[in-house]
């Protein structure tokens, strides 16, 4: 057992742990953030994606201990009190969700994917967007509306 | 949010709780002192169980309880009942077990289960389960189940034959074929596909003694039939002991209708254990264990004459059912397909026969489309090589052939009721600017790319079903729909509903019926559902049947309720019942300006001060029991367009256009997602899915590393368009929607890839190696030509 | 996943002897490999030293025509490396195309280069472009580096620290992704520099990365895609699998060889 301690959306949190603890099942667990799902064992559905340090990764291939010190935000952490992020509404907007359960996924690697865009300079086309969600899996939406949704956000944040 | 009814473009009530991470799914949900449930799985396709030696488990850190079979056995626990029988009962349906003791027949089997305090525990211990085996031939492959050398998988099932049903008339079939002009002949493989909905399944069961009764949370599609066969065929308890939650479900395509040998241990085992049991599967697990669907193995023939008319269809099928029979295992390779095998065209003479057989491999039960994607398949490819074999042209053979008519009487029992199937074939047509086509293609080859195009021309049977049918096919339930319409006084509605949603968005899209019927603004809607001690029995969502069964349920309910409301009216108004219409939430009295809105007539019958107590009952609460009474039949055109990469036979589908006739639309959006939803499946199920058995009955390709599942970048953005003939016998003129795409996709693909590359046969998954290596055997000189 | 007990390492000389001390250390940098094998209880390390947070083992220098990348250093920071772009395209491509977004940020170059999986792509590059791989105690140039399949030279205990290779003149590589796991099934790196062109294929090999010695002597002599089309390929050094037999992939190594050399110009 180890203690982790990290700040989860904002709130320095900390927990006695075994150390194979997943950071993914630290956040659904200790902390009953639910919204962050597992839905493979293999690193390739991105249901999991979380923000570690402003950068997205899949919470199921990170220690819990890995994390420790960092800073996480998960998709309960994304909106603004009651104001949602621009890409959770657009997600909403443009039908880029059915089940929902890889959605919050889906809408971190989202936001990663506009920031590092707009950081680099560069604009998101179809073909990228497509390329950079190489890493999510949905099985309800075709992608199509999970595309108009990002390029409607990149476009509104651009 | 105003009072958007029928027909608008509603965004989802739904979403708010999805976006920020506020679903409830079953895994979400952590019960007071819960325990945690890892199953042992047979790594045997085939094998007899020698012993289960659980000691060293036992005393692993953590562990609270371990299970086998013979404590299934010894608890007298019942099988898992087979829901289905087509022909008044299966020739031959062996027990199934909840967990087994004697001997295991595919991979994922369960033997035991490890009850501890943490999954991680239960897991170190479940690897300390000592299962001594003496393993068996195995067969996986379909084609060979009846082979009289294939190793037999039960001792009821003779040559591991199930079933052997067939529908159609046979002589008239001979007689056709025998004076044909042409007969185009194909043998063809529907390749086992595994649902894959995002959420794993989970099962979490919790016992309560002072009510003796049980709950439990379970990823399902129909709790109500849940909770009958857990309840009345493996409990063996009265059904008001156990309520089953389907709460927010993440997917299920099919893979969540079966009633599973998981639920039924940790409902079994919680009561044991005096504690709440979790089980959540990974997702190798979920391979391994959530039925799969398709599995054909078929040869099909269409005779023609001359002109290109056809003259009759004949049908031989292999279906595989796996290792046993799931809840409505055979219903996807009988009723769901054989009826369906007219397609759009006029064939006065079809006959089918399958034999259903058992194979070392997961169950089989609905996959998105059941059946009815199996069916269209092969009518698609057949009518696609008829016309290039006889040079009519693919557009010209579908016209020649289409049912302009209806109501239809097809060869093959159903009944079509309404349809225009070459309005569609026009607008899709234009829409995928088919004129424009070989210009396209000629840009195509000056890239080195091969470009094809490829049409399906489907029609579908819907919205299960007519319950007195599905008696009549062998069914174990009714097929109606319910709806419960509940008032509040200050005129917000609740609305229960015997579906369940698993994404199809019924929180809005059955809001904006109630909308547009009672005239209440959608957000003052809610629609409940998933709860067997909340709602009324219901039969859960598939077969595209929510809004044609439980969405005319509900309207059926409003229709009650607005005919008990201009009583009210009439009360309130001093006037005639006889003499009040209702329009847009208004109740007024003809020839009068007198008007009532249902706010204020909901408030009446609810705070009944004035009221006509000594004649009417207060409240204005209403109940449907809602059965339809036909199927319903969502038809249209699909057309795609590939590029094949000849150096390395990857296939790019470039442009997909699909144009269906759902008959009348509630909510657009949700219409255009579901299609593109289906639609991926079916190009998944063209390109890259398979389920792969090696010849030891390992399934290789059990994880997300191995199995080809679609991802952003498989599929193009789709141009999705609509025709309308309205249902002509349920309320809301509406046929369905959700498994159009995974239906008619499939042969879309395959005849555009063949169309590419200048081929005949090609069967899917049309995997790189597997399009290279047909170039390679074809040449590619002549499949750029 | 085994239990296991972490270790987080400020230093490489503190990572090396906290890996010494424990029964069956093992150190995780970025993880995204290991501990999806950890998962499945495929390996079960008594200790993991984490070395991620080693601040002098990160970091992309270039200096002259030499380039150095720090072990610790994520597939996204390499590919982003604007220095590195400047000078060597074919391995900012290579780093900006492995996994996911997720797993680039995690990640790291020496990882991928000490377990050496069949599949990995940098394998390919460092091979390639003739690199030296340095640990905490020797430096290894990449043709001995590599052994075979999940193979290297490295012994146990030793930790590779960076990572640094001479700029070619040209480079470039392209890959034909496992159409499941989006891992290589055919990546080949081109790279032609002072030494001349060197060839490297990773993904087909049965027994993981190699140079292909055909290729590289066609293209010292004609450096065009026409002269990688008439090299052989042997399928009996290719691997075979549910994604594509050995024939298959022998024509994937010929194809992508002919797309990197056309897209390194």
């Amino acid at each position: 057992m180890t203690t982790v301690s990290m700040t989860v959306n904002g709130k320095e949190v900390s927990a006695d742990v075994e150390d194979r603890t997943l950071l993914v099942d630290f956040i659904r667990e200790n902390l009953k953030l639910t919204g962050t799902h597992v839905g493979c064992d293999t690193s390739q559905c991105g249901a999991c994606v979380v923000h570690v340090d402003g950068k997205a990764v899949k919470a199921c291939t990170m220690l819990a201990n890995q994390a420790t010190g960092s800073n996480v935000v998960t998709i309960e952490g994304l909106a603004n009190g009651g104001d949602l992020h621009p890409v959770q509404a657009a997600f909403h907007e443009h039908h880029g969700l059915q089940c929902g359960f890889c959605t919050p996924g889906m809408i971190m690697t989202a936001v990663d994917m506009i920031e590092r865009a707009k950081a680099n300079g560069l604009k998101l086309d179809e073909a990228t967007i497509r390329s950079e969600l190489e890493g999510n899996i949905c099985r309800c939406t075709g992608y199509h509306n999970i595309v108009r949704a990002i390029e409607a956000a990149a476009e509104q944040t651009a | 949010m105003g009072v958007e009814g029928i027909g608008a473009r509603v965004l989802r009530k739904e979403d708010q709780r999805f976006i920020t991470g506020k679903g409830r799914y079953t895994d979400d949900f952590n019960r007071p002192g819960q325990l945690f449930a890892v199953f042992v799985r047979s790594p045997h396709a085939h094998a007899l169980i020698k012993s289960v030696d659980i000691s060293e488990a036992k005393g692993c850190e953590g562990v609270a309880a371990i299970y086998t079979g013979e404590d299934v056995a010894e608890d007298g626990l019942g099988g898992l009942p087979c829901g289905f029988a087509p022909g008044g009962g299966p020739q031959n349906a062996p027990p199934r077990p909840a967990l087994l003791k004697d001997k295991v027949r595919f991979v994922g089997d369960m033997i035991a289960v490890v009850i501890a305090e943490s999954v991680a525990l239960a897991r170190d211990a479940a690897g300390k389960v000592n299962v001594e085996y003496d393993v068996l031939p195995s067969n996986t492959d379909t084609g060979k189940a009846m082979d009289a050398d294939t190793p037999q998988l039960h001792e009821e099932a003779p040559n591991n034959v199930v079933m052997h049903w067939e529908i159609g008339e046979a002589d008239p079939v001979e007689a056709a074929f025998a004076k044909a002009d042409h007969v185009t002949s194909l043998d063809i493989i529907n390749n086992r596909k595994v649902p894959n909905a995002m959420e794993p399944r989970a099962a979490n069961a919790e016992y309560d003694a002072a009510a003796d009764s049980f709950t439990l949370y379970t990823t399902s599609q129909n709790p109500h039939i849940t909770r009958l066969l857990l309840a009345a065929y493996v409990l063996g308890i009265s059904e008001g002991k156990l309520r089953v939650i389907s709460p927010d479900v993440g997917g299920g395509f099919g893979s969540k209708i079966p009633f599973y040998p998981e639920e039924a241990v940790v409902t079994w085992a919680c009561r044991k254990v005096e504690r709440p049991v979790k089980w959540t599967s990974d997702r190798t697990e979920a391979f391994l264990s959530d039925t799969h669907g398709r599995d054909h193995v078929t040869k099909a023939e269409l005779a023609m004459d001359k002109d290109g008319k056809f003259l009759a269809m004949r049908v031989d099928t292999k279906a595989s059912l796996g290792a046993y029979l799931s809840t409505f295992g055979m219903l996807s390779s009988t009723y769901l397909y054989g009826t369906v095998l007219s397609g759009p065209y006029d064939i006065p003479a079809i006959h089918c026969k399958v034999s259903g057989v058992f194979t070392n491999t997961c169950p089989i039960d609905a996959e998105r489309g059941a059946g009815r994607p199996e069916a269209t398949y092969l009518i698609e490819r057949l009518v696609e090589t008829a016309a290039r074999e006889t040079g009519i042209g693919v557009v010209e053979i579908r016209k020649r052939n289409f049912i302009r008519e209806f109501p239809y009487q097809t060869a093959v029992v159903l009944q079509y009721d309404i349809g225009d199937y070459d309005t569609t074939l026009e607008l899709a047509l234009e829409k995928a600017d088919y004129a424009g086509f070989e210009a396209r293609k000629k840009k195509s080859a000056a890239n080195g790319k091969l470009r094809g195009v490829g049409f399906s021309t489907y029609i579908e049977a819907c919205g299960l079903a007519p319950s007195n049918i599905a008696g009549a096919i062998g069914a174990g339930i009714g097929l109606y729909e319910s709806a419960e319409i509940r008032f509040n006084p200050t005129g917000s509605v609740s609305v229960l509903t015997g579906a369940q949603t698993q994404g199809q968005g019924h929180e809005t899209a059955f809001a904006q019926v109630v909308a547009s019927k009672l005239g209440i603004e959608v957000d003052k809607v809610d629609i409940i559902h998933g709860d067997t001690g909340t709602v009324q029995w219901g039969h859960g969502t598939y077969g595209s049947r929510s809004l044609a069964v439980g969405g005319s349920a509900i309207s059926a309910a409003c229709d009650k309720v607005i005919e008990k409301a201009k009583k009210v009216a009439a009360h309130m108004m001093e006037a005639d019942a006889a003499d009040i219409s209702f329009e847009n939430g208004e109740f007024s009295v003809s020839g009068t300006d007198k008007t009532k809105t249902i706010g204020e007539v909901i408030l009446t019958a609810m705070v009944p001060h004035d009221y006509p107590l000594t004649d009417m009952e207060p409240g204005l609460d209403q109940r449907s029991f809602y059965d339809p009474a036909n199927f319903t039949y969502p038809a249209g055109t699909h057309i795609c367009e590939v590029e094949v990469d000849p150096d390395t036979g990857v296939t790019e589908v470039v442009r997909f256009t699909a144009v269906d006739d759902f008959g009348n639309v509630v909510n657009p959006m949700i219409v255009e997602g579901q299609v593109h939803g289906g639609v991926t499946h079916g190009v998944g199920q063209a390109l890259f899915e398979k389920a792969l058995y090696d010849e030891d009955g390992q399934m290789v390709n059990a994880s997300y590393m191995d199995y080809i599942i679609p991802h952003a970048d498989n599929v193009p953005s789709f141009d999705v368009g609509y025709t309308n003939t309205p249902c002509t016998h349920n309320p809301l003129g509406v046929k369905g929607c959700g498994e159009a795409g995974a239906i008619a996709a499939p042969p879309a693909v395959i005849n555009a890839i063949t169309d590419a590359i200048g081929v005949r046969d090609l069967d899917m998954p049309a995997t790189p190696q597997k399009v290279w290596d047909t170039i390679q055997a074809n040449g590619t000189a002549k499949a750029a030509q | 996943m085994y239990e296991t007990k972490y270790h987080r390492a400020s230093s490489a000389d503190e990572a090396v002897k906290l890996a010494d001390s424990a029964d069956d250390g093992q150190f995780i940098a970025g993880g995204q490999t290991l501990i999806p094998t950890m998962k499945q209880r495929l390996a079960s390390p008594s200790d993991l030293v984490d070395i991620r947070n080693i601040d002098a083992m990160k970091g992309v220098n270039v200096e002259g025509n030499k380039v150095t990348i720090g072990a610790t250093t994520t597939h996204a920071e390499v590919a982003d490396a604007p220095q590195l772009q400047a000078v060597c395209q074919g391995i900012s491509d290579l780093a900006g195309h492995i996994g996911d977004p997720a797993v680039r940020h995690m990640g790291t170059i020496g990882g991928s280069v000490a377990n050496n999986d069949p599949a990995a792509d940098y394998p390919a590059a460092l091979l390639a472009l003739g690199a030296e791989i340095t640990t905490n105690n020797r430096t290894i140039a990449a043709d001995d580096f590599f052994v075979g399949m999940f193979e290297t030279a490295l012994e146990d205990g030793e930790l590779i620290t960076s990572v640094s290779f001479t700029v070619p003149d040209k480079s470039a590589y392209s890959k034909f992704p496992n159409p499941a796991s989006r891992y290589a099934m055919a990546g080949v790196f081109v790279a032609k520099g002072g030494d001349g062109v060197r060839v490297a294929v990773t993904g087909a090999g049965s027994d993981g990365v190699f140079r292909h010695s055909g290729m590289e002597e066609a293209l010292d002599a004609n450096w065009s895609a026409d002269a990688v089309a008439e090299a052989d390929v042997d399928e009996a050094m290719m691997l075979s699998d549910i994604h594509g037999n050995a024939a298959y992939r022998a024509n994937l190594v010929k194809v992508m060889a002919k797309r990197a050399v056309a897209a390194a110009g």
